[in-house]
């Protein structure tokens, strides 16, 4: 069923009873050409580039809880492409692009909304870094304005300006960036890949590989083993357990990251805000409430849950910026489990295992990049090439010294 | 989360920083193969279940400690001072 105005206004007299369910849940069959590991916006992505950009819709995405149950359905929605690196630059431009044009693709709202995205800097050296890498994004045809104070305080009046440690001095905004619904961008690109003939396999969790001379032929999984000319990695925070599956280790730890929603608000700020001299960011959603985030709980974990120290960081981060949000009730907070890649990029690259394709090493950016990486990813996994502005991506960028680390920091999982 | 620490006791694990897994350990700078030291530097074990690893007591005895805590609950089974396995490989 086609999405539009009319088909809403249909359904709207007909009491909204004719709506059929968005995607099917078939059972797994026994061979596929391209079998993706993970459901969550980066296999559900990669399904829909293949079947809509390259032909191939003998796919299926096994998803071992339900479609959106990680990190898609978690984030803080933030969609940005903000970055200095060469490597980096130009493949969030290609996804900020792509999710200009999505809802157009995926015939669905993904509530893409490019309110912008302003990085707010507290002293002259921040604001050179921050010159600095405005330039190097305008350089690469990406928008990029470098606001002094009263541009600021125009922009959002209720910060404190005059902070006795952090004073606000101005801030590198991105109009172009902004959020998108991330519960919508799953389902839209799981529809989408679905209405192609992809299965989308719930409950389905991945135990091991079928290994034939050295090769990976197929996956055991919770529903049997299932057989597949290419196998596609997609399990952001699990990677290093399933890659094990596959004898590999990998240049990543896991790790959780909190979000905090307050209570629902009149609409108080606009764009999303992140405060430079701690770490947390800031913007509101449609509902009105108001979403937070901060640092990682700083230790290795698989718990989707954090711990209190890095709730009470965030909170006096917020006290720092944002004085008037104190008597604000918070509501919840919860956690998601990223790939914390030892500089703070991703990887999209073939596994050093024939027949294995991995997408990896997320960090907690991970959510703007989606279309992108689904793109670039399913490129690769078609024509065996890695798509040009993912070329940098690769696994072996460790062990060769070409890393990619936005923060010039060393080898350090707990970066980005 | 708190840490029993052997020397102090148990104390919030706010008083501790973390560096990481702690079993790898560095091959010997001069004569080490490159791949050894890029997956001594890089490659993790990454498991979800009991991860030893080492915590450092800044605001307390100021000893590295190595830390068995299992990633998939934060339960802590074990906390042995790291000087103790150096001592244990010197001998
Ligand atoms: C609190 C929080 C805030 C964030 N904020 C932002 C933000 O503002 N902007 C941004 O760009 N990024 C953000 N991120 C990061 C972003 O959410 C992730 O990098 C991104 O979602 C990871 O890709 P994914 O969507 O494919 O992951 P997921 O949705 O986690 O998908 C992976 C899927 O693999 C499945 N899986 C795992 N193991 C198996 C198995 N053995 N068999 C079958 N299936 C398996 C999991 O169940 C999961 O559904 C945030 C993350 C968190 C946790
Ligand atoms: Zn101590």
């Amino acid at each position: 069923m086609r999405y539009s105005a009319l088909s809403l206004l249909t359904q709207a007299l007909r009491g909204h009873k004719g709506w059929t369910p968005v995607w099917r849940d078939p059972a797994p069959k026994a061979e596929y050409d391209v079998v993706i590991i993970g459901g969550g916006g980066h296999g559900l992505a990669t399904a829909h580039y293949l079947a809509s950009r390259h032909g191939i819709t003998k796919i299926a995405v096994l998803e071992k809880g339900y479609l959106g149950s990680g990190n898609v359905g978690r984030n803080t929605t933030i969609i940005r492409s903000n970055y200095l690196l060469p490597g980096n630059t130009p493949f969030y431009e290609l996804s900020m692009k792509l999710w200009e044009g999505l809802e157009q693709d995926l015939n669905y709202n993904a509530m893409v909304s490019q309110r912008g995205v302003l990085n707010l800097y507290h002293s002259d050296a921040q604001r050179d870094a921050f010159a600095r890498r405005g330039n190097a994004m305008r350089l690469a045809g990406v928008d990029a304005e470098l606001l002094d104070r009263e541009q600021v305080r125009a922009m959002a009046p209720f910060f404190d300006y005059d902070n006795a440690r952090f004073p606000i001095q101005g801030g590198l905004l991105q109009k172009r960036g902004g959020t998108a619904r991330h519960d919508a961008v799953a389902w839209g690109y799981a529809r989408a890949a679905d209405s192609r003939g992809v299965d989308l396999i719930q409950n389905c969790e991945v135990t091991g590989f079928t290994m034939v001379d050295g090769r990976a032929v197929g996956v055991e999984t919770s529903r049997g083993p299932i057989r597949a000319k290419k196998i596609a990695m997609a399990v952001a925070g699990n990677s290093s357990r399933v890659a094990a599956m596959a004898g590999m280790r990998l240049p990543i730890e896991s790790h959780v990251l909190q979000a905090f929603v307050s209570e629902g608000l009149k609409p108080m700020i606009d764009g999303v805000v992140t405060f430079g001299a701690g770490h947390f960011y800031v913007s509101q959603s449609d509902k009105g409430g108001l979403v937070f985030g901060g640092d990682i709980d700083g230790y290795n974990s698989y718990a989707q849950r954090g711990n209190l120290p890095v709730i009470e960081d965030v909170m006096e981060s917020a006290m720092a910026l944002w004085p008037g949000l104190g008597r604000v009730r918070m509501l919840r907070h919860w956690g998601g489990i990223m790939d914390m890649s030892m500089d703070g990029s991703p990887i999209i690259d073939r596994a050093p295992v024939e027949g294995l394709y991995l997408n990896a090493g997320w960090c907690y950016g991970g959510f703007k990049a989606t279309p992108a990486s689904g793109f670039c990813f399913a490129h690769l996994i078609a024509t065996g090439e890695p798509h040009p502005v993912a070329a940098a991506y690769r696994l072996d960028r460790f062990a060769s010294g070409r890393l990619i680390d936005e923060k010039g920091v060393g080898a350090q999982p707990n970066l980005h | 989360m708190r840490i029993t620490c052997p020397y102090c006791g148990a104390r919030d694990a706010q008083e501790f920083s973390y560096l990481g897994a702690a079993d790898p350990v560095r091959p010997d700078g001069m004569a080490a193969a490159e791949a050894a030291m890029a997956d001594y530097v890089y490659l993790r074990d990454n498991p979800a279940g009991p991860h030893r690893e080492l915590w450092y007591h800044g605001s307390g005895c100021r000893s590295w400690l190595i830390v068995t805590r299992d990633t998939r609950t934060h339960a802590i089974s074990a906390v042995e001072p790291a000087k103790v396995r150096k001592a244990g490989e010197a001998a």
